[in-house]
């Protein structure tokens, strides 16, 4: 059986170098079976992080041949030509913790940032309202929400993302798609204080709609969007004084 | 700051292309100074134009290279800020003292 070649990097967060493995090439493998076949059979202390495997809780993204990708899902003749080797390092713009592990704490806590958390309109102090909410599927405001629900929170957009790169302080196109779904949540009654959050230099308004995080969401979202739906929504309240 | 560069970048848009046209049309069979001064002097709706586009101008560069200062340098904060204002306002009182010279005095 023909060699697939890998490098994979390896170090913490004081800094690490490529090491190189090589595991038998199959026909179905994804890049996460060829993590886990050099860390059960030839490197026992490499470290990276995974859970599902099926593409529904968001660990297992890494950087493969220069881009962030779900590892679990990611076929390795998707990205890699015959005899071609794979390169997987950490997710970048996450302080690594290990190997291909990184510390998702910047992440998440960006997202309680923008004001990722629902604060029910009826019970602020977050019991469950006595009488269903009634949202109609067909709203304008439902559909918007739908759009950005389904995030897995897996960090590839954060990783591919430049303004993060530039600028550590920058929410990231995650935790604002977030913060969108509940803009359009006419359950929500935290928007005031939402909107103040995901505003300025930290937030929507640094957004250069290069879409990369659009481009590289293996759920195929679209977070430049919800973005863009901020920074409208911003203008016109701040405009007609509704904020 | 976001709006302001929004504002500014529409209004430049056309101001830049009525700018452009307007030399290309007064240019045609050629022009000579003391021409351009006889026909400018006391234009007031044209003077208005472009003290308008200066002040856009002003604004919309300063805000520009601040972004950019913030991202490539990590020139960031308050102080900055003021000191970009600061450009801005200058280029803009360059360029509405330019109109002003050929417009009036």
């Amino acid at each position: 059986m023909a060699d697939l070649k890998v490098r994979i990097w390896r170090g913490d967060a004081e800094g690490g170098a490529f090491a190189e493995y090589a595991v038998p090439a199959r026909e179905n493998q994804t890049i996460l079976d060829v993590v886990t076949q050099i860390q059960r059979e030839q490197q026992p202390d490499l470290a990276y992080r995974f859970a599902c495997r099926v593409g529904m809780c968001g660990s297992c993204a890494m950087e493969v041949n220069g881009r962030a990708r779900w590892t679990c899902r990611t076929h390795v003749k998707r990205v890699a030509s015959a005899g071609e080797t794979l390169e997987i390092r950490p997710l970048a713009n996450l302080p690594v913790i290990r190997d291909l592990a990184t510390d998702m704490a910047p992440f998440f806590d960006k997202w309680a940032r923008a004001g990722g958390k629902f604060q029910p309109k009826d019970a602020p102090d977050g019991a469950v309202p006595a009488e269903f909410a009634v949202v109609p599927p067909e709203s304008k405001k439902r559909q918007a929400a739908d759009a950005g629900i389904e995030c897995i929170g897996c960090g590839v957009c954060y990783a591919s993302c430049d303004i993060v790169a530039w600028n550590k302080d920058y929410l990231g196109p995650a935790a604002m798609n977030r913060a969108w779904t509940l803009v359009n949540d006419v359950r929500d009654g935290g928007n005031k204080e939402r909107l103040d959050a995901v505003s300025g230099d930290a937030g929507c308004h640094s957004c250069h709609s290069t879409q990369s995080c659009t481009e590289r969401c293996p759920k195929n979202l679209d977070p430049s969007s919800a973005i863009a739906g901020l920074k409208r929504t911003i203008f016109w309240d701040s405009l007609l004084g509704r904020r | 700051m976001w709006a302001v560069q929004r504002i500014t970048a529409a209004f430049l848009g056309l101001a830049v292309i009525v700018h452009l046209v307007t030399i290309m049309l007064a240019i045609r069979g050629g022009l000579s100074a003391a021409e351009i001064l006889a026909r400018t002097r006391g234009a007031e709706l044209w003077f208005g134009f472009y003290v308008l586009f200066a002040l856009c101008a002003g604004l919309h560069g300063a805000i520009g290279l601040r972004n950019i200062a913030g991202e490539w340098l990590g020139l960031r904060g308050r102080t900055v800020d003021a000191l970009w204002m600061g450009v801005g306002l200058a280029t803009a009182a360059f360029g509405i003292r330019a109109a002003w010279g050929l417009y009036h005095a």
